[in-house]
């Protein structure tokens, strides 16, 4: 079991293989659609972003409200395949070197994160109650307007994940299931 | 004829929307313990066993299941003697959809417009299908349908030409194509015949059954298990991470169709294969 504290450089992203379980501590930030959206646009024009992405990490999730002495509701990934569009920018300009989320990535992102040096990481879809345990500290940073797809600032403490993509392009998804293709 | 004051609709409703995202129907939590046994993957039997506990922690605790709680898929089976009272059916529904996803803590999921993508912020319009049948009894079910499933569903227009070999080649080639995305293991419901949007209302209703539970028909119930081997044989797994067991169920409905005609829909669901239902 390996063990990431945020934010993270490009050696230690380099020391993870795919297929490595990792338990991470630390700041991460959350966005989803529309909230790429946003911050390509302000990219694209110029503009600064409302945190700074360096050497931080994405989580891929819209969670659900608190429930009253709740940190945050349930909280798993969403699809990732969604952010696609928008990945490339955020990691050659934002300089993003890690995301959480789950399933497929396209080529021209494991291209990108090749490039710079970024990790994706898998979170089990479906297990939202469960992950939203690791949650210490959940505020809203930026697009409040955009409700559950909001910039929330989390505190997560030994959040379980696997290394999906490696920053050699090495895909887990696609060695697994090889091995057990009929 | 049987008044039903609209309002009972809405506490119904209200109470099905909390209900079914946080509790995991017993049949589907009975074929993923089964799932746990069947699996050959070391990792694919540890995460089905995250899935029963996040399962268990969300019953006891009484939170969601999964944080995309949907959006509210109401099916309502209306005796013909039923009238409704005191307002609008629709209207009735959505206040519950209202008060359910506020009261339950619940994500709001619901954009106003395809395009301009603004949350209504309370979950609302619910999406409803109404089926008129005898009698004077009100059925409702609500089944929460989030994106990551939803979005990997297909439906194409076949040709009678093309056949049951058609039909399988088709789900499984929609299933390898969603592969990790929609959060397998999966249930997939398979709608066959009649027109374009039969297929599509079909192949939902078909996840209602509960899972597992063959078609009546043994040649349907022979096509369900010969699709469930072909999907099972991708290797897709668990979270797609590699495994025998990709799906927990095929589940395919059949309806007269066209003499010229093989409409066909795949609606994929996740694991978290939530409804709950009431019967007034």
């Amino acid at each position: 079991m390996r063990r990431i504290t945020t934010p993270f450089d490009k050696s230690q992203a380099r020391s993870l293989i795919a297929g490595d379980r990792v338990l991470i501590s630390g700041v991460i930030y959350t966005a989803r659609d529309a909230a790429h959206k946003r911050m390509t646009e302000a990219i694209a024009a110029g503009q600064p972003l409302p945190v700074d992405l360096t050497d931080q990490i994405i989580y891929y999730v819209g969670p659900c409200p608190a429930k009253p002495g709740q940190v945050i509701g349930s909280a798993g990934p969403t699809t990732s395949g969604r952010m696609d569009a928008y990945t490339p920018a955020m990691l050659t300009q934002a300089g993003l070197r890690g995301m959480i989320g789950k399933g497929k990535r396209s080529q021209a992102v494991k291209d990108a994160m090749k490039d710079v040096a970024a990790v994706y990481f898998l979170a089990v879809g479906g297990a939202g109650a469960l992950l939203a345990q690791r949650i210490r500290k959940a505020e809203v940073v930026a697009y409040p307007d955009l409700g559950p797809e909001a910039v929330y600032r989390l505190e997560v403490e030994h959040f379980p994940a696997i290394v999906g993509i490696d920053t050699e392009g090495r895909d887990v998804y696609e060695e697994g299931q090889k091995r057990y293709k009929r | 004829m049987r008044e039903i004051p609209v309002s009972k609709v809405t506490d119904a409703v209200e109470q099905l929307c909390i209900q079914a995202a946080n509790r995991l129907p017993s049949d589907v939590l009975e074929r993923l313990r089964w799932a746990k046994e069947a699996e050959e993957s070391e990792v694919g039997r540890e995460i089905i066993g995250l899935l029963i506990e996040n399962a268990e922690l969300a019953r006891s605790a009484e939170v969601p299941i999964c944080q995309d709680t949907g959006v509210a898929i109401v099916f309502l089976e209306v005796g013909q003697d039923v009238h409704f009272t005191g307002g609008s059916l629709q209207e009735a529904i959505d206040e519950g959809v209202r008060r359910g996803y506020s009261r339950g803590y619940l994500r709001k999921s619901v954009v106003r417009d395809p395009f301009d993508r603004k949350n209504t912020g309370d979950n609302t319009p619910a999406i409803v299908h109404t089926c008129i049948v005898p009698g004077d009894r009100l059925k409702i079910v609500v089944c929460p349908k989030g994106t990551g499933s939803e979005n990997m569903s297909q439906l194409r227009m076949m040709v009678p030409a093309d056949g049951k070999r058609g039909v399988v080649d088709f789900v499984v080639e929609t299933v390898s194509r969603a592969g990790s995305n929609p959060c397998p293991p999966i249930i997939v419901g398979v709608g066959v015949g009649g027109m374009m949007e039969t297929a599509a209302l079909l192949a939902k209703k078909a996840l209602l059954r509960p899972v597992g539970q063959h078609h009546p028909d043994p040649e349907v119930e022979k096509l369900e298990s010969e699709i469930l081997e072909a999907v099972n044989n991708t290797g897709i797994g668990p979270q797609g991470l590699g495994g025998r067991i990709t799906a927990l169920a095929v589940h395919v409905e059949t309806h007269p169709t066209h003499i010229g005609a093989l409409p066909v829909a795949v609606n994929i669901q996740c694991h978290a294969a939530r409804h709950a239902e009431i019967q007034l």
